[in-house]
């Protein structure tokens, strides 16, 4: 494993030298560290570059780390990954994704995630991206994540991207089985001339199940974000979906939001708000002793935290 | 000791609110400043914190200018403002901004301490974000803790500190301000319309229409204040 890997594992997933338990770690495109546990087995794939990564139900509680990293400019990397989520197990998947940019060509990573979370199964998603390196390149990230969720089961995705990605594309797409719960946190700084678009469509198939998405954003500099959601509600169903972008410089955002309600008892809601910082929330931490620049840092830091 | 030469201010809009403001806060004493609604005692707060510009007049702090300061450097020499109506937050906790406040990182018996002033269970409250799902109540009392936790602060200002905050609470934060009292290198100058407040006051300054209409000790101006606000009312009635 290269050093570059080394600092981007530290940042986007909890690397401090060694992982306990199950991993797997992708750099440029080949496997530079596996270690299945009891309970959590990772295989490659036959078909597709890629890993099969199955969670017994024994598993409770237990993590496993599938960090990629893309380390020098040229490197376009494309990886099929699949989750199998065995029925009751409990799950922390510390995901993450870091691209280092060295030169005048892109580096890029593709991961395409599918996830099969069995019945009253528990998992916990987390995800950070960020981009690094001076290369003239543009560093991508555009993940596909495809849930699958049967009966009373419960994911939690936390995903941030903290900086320096020029351009992302994010889709995420979920069915969920009766009374399942899928809870998204989605955070997305953006700066300079970079490029965001996060697009996430939920059917809630299954009577009693829920979503709540909230996505946080903020543009600076002259970037741009786009933020689609599309909620069906195809059952006896709750939907929450809320979008709150704060703008910086000359920032812009589009947050398109849809709800589709094909039966009497599904509940959905939507929020969205846009806008530059509260003026009155930087006078504020200014009577506190901070400098307008300092105020609107923490601002922002707390509102992405 | 704050002083207030013939401050006036004027709005965007070319109204003059501040008509000549003409104040001094001594050292280590508590000045209430009260009067009518829209009277002009919450401008004249923000002038003496930098939120608004004085259109013409000066600001002094013990033989300082101040006049020109930014909101920054008045916060860093000593000027602290409890605002009116308090700022909510999307992202910032209760923790967040007492340790903003405080210039530090705060223990956790520290936060329970600075929030039992305000009459708040520190354990309950300091994770929460001080963002609209805090009551009125709630976050007037975290909005007033901010600048309890200013503890190099020489100059403590509090907008109707009472305002939406119950009994028990509020004899808390009587004590709390009776406290930094015997503090005298400390001075607090509050906007109230309380009595309970008052009557702990050293000093009260009337302000009406933009102006200091009355102004002196306790002793002189309690005594005769509802008369003069009674009489205003009855005027109005009887035309
Ligand atoms: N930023 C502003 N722009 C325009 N008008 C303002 C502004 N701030 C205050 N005013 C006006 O100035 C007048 C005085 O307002 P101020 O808030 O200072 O009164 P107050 O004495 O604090 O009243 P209250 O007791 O109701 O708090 C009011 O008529 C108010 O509408
Ligand atoms: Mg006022």
């Amino acid at each position: 494993m290269n050093d570059i890997t080394q600092t981007l594992l530290g940042v986007v997933s909890d690397w401090d030298g060694s992982y306990k338990g199950a991993y797997n770690i992708r750099e440029d495109g080949g496997c530079a560290g596996r270690q299945s546990s009891e309970n959590i087995k990772i295989e490659s794939k036959n078909d597709n570059p890629g890993i099969v990564i199955r969670v017994s139900s024994k598993a409770q509680q237990e993590t496993v780390y599938i960090p990629a990293c893309v380390t020098h400019s040229g490197v376009s990397d494309l990886v099929y990954n699949d989750f199998i989520i065995e029925d009751g197990a409990d799950v922390i998947i510390v995901a993450g994704c870091g691209v280092h940019s060295d030169g005048e060509e892109e580096a890029r990573h593709n991961g395409i995630h599918r996830f099969f979370i069995g019945k009253n199964a528990k998992v916990l998603y987390k995800e950070k991206h960020v981009g690094t390196g001076n290369g003239e390149g543009a560093k991508r990230i555009d993940p596909v994540t495809d849930i699958e969720m049967q009966e009373g089961s419960y994911m939690e995705m936390d995903t941030m991207q903290i900086s320096g990605v020029t351009s992302t594309n994010r889709l995420t797409t979920a069915k969920l089985g009766a009374g399942a719960k899928l809870v998204i946190h989605e955070r997305l700084l953006t700066d300079n001339d970079e490029k965001a678009k996060s697009d996430f469509k939920v059917d809630l198939d299954g009577e009693d199940s829920s979503v709540d998405l909230v996505s946080r954003s903020v543009a600076k500099g002259n970037s741009y974000q786009e933020f689609y959601s599309t909620l069906n509600g195809n059952n006896k169903c709750t939907g929450h979906s809320e979008c709150d972008g704060i703008l910086s410089e000359n920032g812009k955002v589009i947050a398109v939001p849809a709800l589709y309600a094909a039966n009497i008892d599904a509940s959905l809601i939507h929020e969205a708000a846009i806008g530059k910082i509260a003026g009155e929330q930087i006078i504020k931490l200014c009577t506190l002793g901070l400098t307008e620049e300092e105020a609107e840092r923490k601002i922002i830091d707390g509102f992405l935290k | 000791m704050l002083e207030l030469k013939d401050i006036r201010w004027t709005t965007e809009d070319g109204e003059e609110i501040l008509k000549g403001i003409n104040l001094s806060v001594p050292d280590g004493k508590l000045t209430v400043v009260t009067g009518p609604n829209g009277g002009g005692k919450t401008s004249l707060a923000k002038v003496v914190a930098g939120l608004y510009k004085a259109s013409d007049g000066k600001i002094f702090i013990d033989d300082n200018d101040i006049t020109d300061w930014s909101i920054t450097e008045r916060s860093k020499n000593g000027i602290a403002y409890a605002f009116q109506q308090p700022v909510r937050f999307k992202g910032l906790t209760v923790r967040d901004l007492l340790e903003i406040s405080a210039e530090r990182t705060l223990s956790s018996v520290e936060i329970c301490s600075l929030l039992s002033e305000v009459g708040l269970c520190g354990r309950e409250y300091m994770d929460r974000e001080a963002d609209a799902s805090l009551s009125g109540g709630e976050s007037k009392r975290i909005e007033i803790a901010t600048v309890l936790a200013r503890k190099n602060a020489k100059m403590l200002v509090f907008d109707e500190p009472e305002a939406g905050i119950d009994l028990w609470s509020f004899t808390n934060l009587i004590k709390a301000f009776e406290e930094i009292k015997t503090d005298h290198s400390r001075s607090l100058l509050i906007i109230s319309h309380q009595e309970r407040i008052m009557n702990i006051a050293d000093y009260i300054a009337v302000v009406a229409d933009g102006k200091v209409s009355r102004m002196g000790t306790r002793e002189e101006i309690l005594p005769t204040l509802m008369n003069e606000t009674g009489s205003a009312c009855c005027s109005l009635r009887n035309k």
